[in-house]
């Protein structure tokens, strides 16, 4: 099928199932357990865990996987004193899926404080998975004291830099970068030098038709930038993008759902699967949000995204688990 | 030769000066007395965020929130570890400039501690 240049017209549809490969997204995400994303025809769409009808289409999918993030673990403070139990809730939701992902993107922030016991706590849970494989980049609270040395020795064995790397998956391009080494003093998260250039070279040998899946802890689009919440040279990382006719932006760090479009890229973030932090701007800081403990889950609830097509937006509902 | 001994001896006392005399005031900065400041960590910022202070004085950062946060000086003269909930920093103020530090893992959060002579 041609490309057209009308933004309002389906670009590419090699299903024939009416989506744009450009310009979908259905998400639903429980916010303690992370969402399955599915990758049909170079599309990825993401759904809530819990949404069995929904899990139905990873069968029928090119690649299925589940990204979790900021699972914290250590943390035992007011806004959820037990990062364990949520933690095995949101594994319970992926083992209990009908087709097994096939694999997990933890995007961060797996320990609160950098000690070995906390990770090897996370390991030890995500033994108890069904997903044959986990990826991991760095958050902020995995690279405390030592430059993120102990990180890459538990999880980036075959990484460059400071822990970046790329790997293909059933013709779907994934590249894991860092955002969380190296901060200046009132800045917000960082690439550096090293790590464009090492990603723009890494991208140069794709075709255009290849779907790109980037992700990294702090989101890669400036979504509150009074909390740092954003990225200081993610343009340039962008740039490289631009050729491409899909690429979707996976980030943890803000602990709760965002979805962005621009152009051809496709931003989201995903929830903790410890504790939530205020929308932007709605607390005087971005920590933890203490609710009384009958209200976590409901404040974590459930986020439908939909892309409309047509208006090239986003539409949020929200809904409570209970 | 005279004038040397003389230069020598001096020199002798003010490091018997620099070598009693200066612990002492350093101690008597530790026993608190107006030589003592405290700088809270509180909603990832520091309170107050501008400290001036003598040097000698000893300063404090406490981390009243629920998240870890560190203390970092620009130019790299200071670095705290990283502060959990309630856990505190302290260190004595002893060369006088201005320093612009931050949380090195929330960088949004900055601070001024001026040192004057």
């Amino acid at each position: 099928m041609p490309e057209q240049k009308d933004r309002n017209v389906i670009l590419y549809d090699h299903n024939h199932d009416g989506v744009d490969r450009r310009g979908f997204l259905k998400c639903m995400a429980w916010a303690g357990a992370g969402a399955l994303c599915v990758v049909q025809g170079g599309v990825l769409k993401s759904y809530a865990l819990n949404d069995a009808s929904k899990m139905q289409m990873a069968g029928k999918s090119d690649l299925s996987f589940v990204q979790i993030s900021d699972s914290h673990m250590g943390f035992n403070k007011a806004a959820n004193p037990d990062v364990v139990a949520t933690m095995k809730v949101a594994i319970d939701k992926i083992n209990a899926m009908p087709v097994a992902p096939e694999f997990i993107l933890h995007t961060g922030d797996i320990s609160h404080l950098s000690k070995p016991s906390e990770f090897d706590t996370v390991d030890q849970l995500l033994k108890s998975a069904r997903a044959k494989d986990v990826f991991f980049v760095p958050g902020e609270h995995d690279v405390l004291e030592d430059n993120g040395q102990q990180y890459r020795d538990r999880y980036g064995k075959n990484t460059k830099g400071d822990g970046w790397y790329s790997f293909d998956k059933n013709g779907v391009h994934f590249v894991g970068l860092v955002n969380v080494m190296n901060l200046k003093a009132g800045g917000m998260g960082s690439l550096g030098t090293d790590q464009l250039k090492w990603m723009k070279d890494d991208v140069s040998h794709l075709s255009k038709s290849t779907p790109v899946i980037v992700f990294a802890h702090v989101p890669l689009w400036t979504v509150y930038l009074e909390w740092g919440w954003g990225t200081e040279d993610s343009a340039q990382a962008l740039s490289y993008l631009k050729r491409f006719g899909s690429v979707t932006v996976l980030n943890g760090h803000i602990h709760q759902t965002m979805q962005k479009v621009e152009g051809n890229i496709t931003f989201h973030t995903a929830t903790s699967t410890a504790f939530p932090q205020p929308h932007p701007g709605a607390a005087p800081s971005p920590g933890p949000m203490k609710v009384p403990a009958e209200q976590l889950r409901s404040l974590l609830g459930v986020t439908d995204v939909n892309y409309v097509r047509k208006r090239h937006s986003l539409a949020l509902t929200d809904s409570s688990l209970e | 030769m005279k004038r040397l001994g003389w230069i020598s001896s001096f020199a002798v006392l003010m490091m018997a000066l620099v070598l009693i005399v200066v612990p002492m005031l350093d101690k008597s900065a530790v026993a608190g007395r107006p030589a003592a400041v405290e700088i809270k960590i509180d909603n990832f910022s520091f309170v107050p965020p501008t400290v001036t202070v003598k040097a000698g004085t000893q300063i404090t950062w406490t981390n009243k929130d629920d998240i870890p946060h560190n203390v970092v000086s620009e130019d790299k003269s200071f670095k705290s570890k990283v502060l959990d909930t309630d856990e505190k920093f302290t260190m004595t103020a002893t060369k006088p400039g201005t320093y612009t530090y931050y949380c090195s893992i929330h960088p949004k959060m900055t601070g001024k501690l001026v040192v004057e002579q």
